[in-house]
């Protein structure tokens, strides 16, 4: 299983802050996981953005990242801190 | 090194005066604070709710805190950031960042606020006239955090 988490503008959008997958070796990176979650239609095309962010483990990084079972992820718009 | 993210209010000075009071080698501090403002992108905002992720924001900013002690000689640095409902005029954010000398205090004190910026999960939603709306990324942020990486 992976546990994936989405934040703020996507957390509304999508109508949830999370859920968990059955990890298959075809989900290798994160952008296998949104492809998987993009093909859902409607709300999720908000995962096609192009400036979308991502993270494994608490660590923020790229959307070729690997994936492997276990894994806890999270999808979230460009941040706004400061 | 501190980093905390709190709902609660921090003063900038006691902050400060600890910073220095840390270690009498301590020849310079600087100090960023940022506010929230009452206006923003064309709209007035009555207010504002700072999202976060917990557990990855502080990974996030232990990250950035110890990239910057990897480049300057740093004697401490401070992190506070709120998060939950803010007022035009409160204190959202303070780094402060000690060294022997100035110049080490003043880049590492940009930088870390250039990367706190753009690599931090903090989310701003703001209260306008026309409704609650998400604030959006800004390319001018990632250009100050790509000036580092040169």
């Amino acid at each position: 299983m992976i546990r994936i988490q989405y934040f703020a503008r996507y957390r509304e959008a999508l109508g949830r802050d999370g859920e968990t997958l059955e990890w298959t070796p075809a989900l290798a990176t994160l952008n296998d996981v949104r492809r998987q979650l993009l093909e859902r239609g409607g709300a999720w095309d908000v995962l096609a953005e192009q400036n979308i962010m991502c993270a494994r483990n608490q660590d923020l990084c790229g959307l070729d990242e690997p994936v492997a079972d276990g894994d806890e992820l999270a999808f979230f718009p460009t941040v706004t801190g400061g | 090194m501190g980093i905390r993210v709190q709902p609660q209010a921090f003063d900038a000075g006691v902050e400060l005066g600890a910073l220095h009071a840390a270690n009498l080698g301590v020849g310079a501090v600087a100090v960023f604070v940022g506010y929230v403002r009452d206006f923003n992108d064309g709209r007035e905002v009555a207010g504002m709710f700072l999202e976060h992720a917990p557990g990855m924001t502080e990974k996030a900013l232990e990250r950035i805190v110890a990239e910057a002690q990897a480049r300057w000689p740093l004697l401490g640095v401070e992190v506070i950031h709120r998060v939950g409902e803010l007022e035009p005029g409160a204190p959202i954010v303070f780094v402060g960042v000690t060294s022997a000398h100035r110049d080490a205090a003043f880049d590492a004190c940009r930088f870390v606020m250039d990367y706190l910026k753009t690599r931090a999960p903090f989310w701003k939603k703001e209260d306008t006239p026309d409704g609650p709306r998400w604030v959006e990324g800004r390319t001018s942020d990632q250009q100050a955090v790509e000036r580092w990486q040169r």
